[in-house]
């Protein structure tokens, strides 16, 4: 290829424009690290030039801190609904993605539209009803009613990329398990289920990251037990004084478990976000 | 939506009792199986259904927190939502926020994948990072921005004040909260279509390039011609998922401006949770979700009909 002075001025604008757009990516980030670390006394009389401290997140993690939001209690809670939500979902969703991999029968593009379609549906269509049920059922407020509504957001998820996995996998292999004296259900747990194994793993990571994120469910169906992070942070906004460096603080614990875990599975996640519609 | 542009093989040779097995299972019992196994995703959404029909239900009354015996009012609901400025205002800010994000997210989502295939070493580097705010609940990425446009101490007016620019009211004014909130959807979800652009880019056959190259076509040729139309059916994933998504905001609006100034940003999603947990008027505002869902389920329809279009024209692009 001939590259002249005209090419490489090219390629050098081409990575200044790249590293422009990482700039406007990545600067909110730096900007809260920078925002948390920050003694309240300097939070408004400079930008860039501070004595940094820990003092933000020992407040925001503190057990009895001053603030009185339980920060650690939610983001317990948050670990609690988010893998309660997963392994639910994988209960349920593993057998049916399966069937539906493997078998035509009638209902089963029902389901996996009617499925689709939880993914696309408006959340308060269903939350607003399921606030005045829950309030009956004693479901408010609670874990098992989180973990239930969550369903919306991992089953659709687990099931639609399980069938793209388990449709992916050649048949031949379970036939010739079958063939091997091998009964349907030892097919599926000692052939089908390990060959899909990574996708599992990638799949219960992403529903995770999803559900943890999740915010309209915890901020109209629960109050204080069961409350998450993502609604807690918004808690030290309020206020006569906002508290940005708390916020800050809340704001980047919150985002922690879901960065960390998205950094392990990049090569899965374009099946993952496209719901089994693009494989990489 | 999913089984068009990757085939699936389903029940292509998976048919049992195509050997011997150990122990015969009678054929009533082989028939029944998949239905056993989707017994218990049915029965879950059976449970989110049984909500959504009794919200369905609901809108048929007036019922309300300062009407909890609620009388039979027919489709008096849906009639009010129709006749009220508030809801084609509502769905006015809708369209414009999910048409502007959507249409920002794509063209700077597929350009950041095309200068991310250049694969210099700048973009293999960056490229390890581009998930990252895609990775961060809307909500929090809302707060981490309302922090940042804050017209006083916030950093972003700090750093335009050498341009002469110190005193944006960023979310302050109608058309500035509108813009905000447009700005921190494109900082979340660019990242999605950059992603799947990539990936359509890295899956594209390299000999109709390679033929392009020998005839000597220009890059602007090449890529309105060949790249553009054999990466459209990845970008279209992309669009209908960011548009759908875009058309039933809630955290971002709710965190950086709750609607403000004014109505000006109340989009559907947030005005129904206004009139059903704010004012308690149940029945009005699931009658809002309703016509969104009907919305969000007509225009899915109609894209997906249209996705399988391009793919044909996709698959008769030469190879």
């Amino acid at each position: 290829m001939k590259r002249g002075v005209r090419g490489k001025l090219i390629a050098v604008a081409a990575d200044g424009a790249l590293i422009l757009y990482f700039v406007f990516a990545l600067f909110p980030i730096a900007w809260m690290i920078i925002l948390s670390l920050k003694p309240a006394n300097e939070l408004f009389s400079t930008y860039f030039s501070f004595t940094p401290t820990l003092d933000s997140y020992q407040t925001v993690l503190g057990a009895g801190s001053d603030e009185g939001v339980p920060f650690l209690r939610f983001f317990v809670n948050s670990l609690v609904v988010s893998l309660g939500a997963v392994g639910l979902s994988l209960v349920i969703g593993l057998p049916a993605a399966y069937a539906a991999a493997r078998w035509r029968f009638r209902g089963s593009e029902n389901l996996m539209f009617t499925l689709l379609s939880f993914r696309f549906a408006p959340e308060l269509t269903v939350i607003i009803p399921l606030f005045v049920l829950y309030q009956q059922l004693g479901l408010f407020d609670t874990y098992l009613g989180m973990i239930w509504v969550l369903q919306l957001v991992t089953l659709p998820l687990i099931v639609w990329i399980m069938r793209s996995y388990f449709s992916d996998l050649s048949p031949e292999l379970e036939q010739a398990a079958l063939l091997d004296g091998y009964t349907r259900k030892q097919a599926f747990f000692k052939v089908a289920l390990p060959l899909v194994k990574p996708g599992i793993a990638a799949v219960s990571l992403l529903a995770f990251i999803f559900a943890w994120n999740n915010f309209v469910f915890p901020l109209i169906l629960t109050s204080s037990e069961a409350q998450t992070v993502t609604v807690g942070a918004l808690s030290f906004l309020g206020g006569d004084r906002p508290k940005y460096n708390l916020t800050a603080a809340a704001a980047l614990v919150s985002v922690i478990p879901p960065l960390l875990l998205a950094l392990t599975i990049q090569r899965y996640l374009v099946r993952g976000l496209s719901f089994g519609a693009v494989k990489s | 939506m999913s089984s068009s542009l990757s085939e699936t093989g389903h029940g292509a040779a998976s048919r049992e009792g195509s050997g011997p097995p150990a122990r015969v299972v009678p054929r009533w019992r082989r028939s029944l199986r998949p239905y056993l196994l989707i017994v218990p995703a049915l029965l879950l959404t059976g449970g989110i259904l049984y909500p959504f029909g009794l919200g369905l239900y609901y809108t048929l009354f007036d019922f309300a927190a300062s009407k909890p015996q609620p009388d039979m009012v027919g489709l008096e609901n849906y009639r009010r939502i129709f006749s009220e400025s508030s809801f084609w205002d509502s769905a006015r800010v809708t369209v414009l926020y999910a048409v502007g994000a959507a249409a920002v997210e794509t063209v700077l989502g597929v350009g950041v994948a095309l200068l991310l295939h250049r694969s210099t070493l700048v973009g293999r580097v960056l490229e390890k990072i581009l998930i990252l705010p895609l990775m961060i609940a809307p909500v929090i990425a809302a707060i981490m921005w309302k922090l940042m446009l804050q017209p006083s101490v916030g950093v972003v007016n700090h750093l335009l004040k050498p341009f002469g620019m110190g005193g944006v009211q960023w979310t302050d004014t109608p058309a500035g909260a509108l813009l905000s909130s447009i700005a921190v959807d494109v900082w979340v979800y660019t990242p999605f279509v950059a992603i799947l652009a990539l990936a359509g880019l890295r899956s594209l056959p390299t000999s109709p390039f390679e033929a392009a190259a020998v005839d000597g076509a220009g890059w602007w040729f090449t890529f309105r011609k060949l790249t553009l139309p054999m990466l459209w059916p990845y970008v279209l994933v992309a669009v209908i998922f960011r548009f759908m998504d875009s058309l039933k905001v809630f955290d971002i609006i709710y965190a950086l401006t709750e609607g403000g100034p004014g109505d000006s940003t109340v989009v559907l999603q947030i005005r129904a949770y206004l009139e059903a947990i704010r004012f308690q008027r149940y029945s009005f505002g699931i009658s809002y979700m309703i016509v969104l869902w009907a919305v969000v389920y007509l225009v899915t329809m109609v894209l997906v009909r249209y996705l399988g279009k391009i793919q044909n024209r996709a698959a008769e692009v030469p190879k």
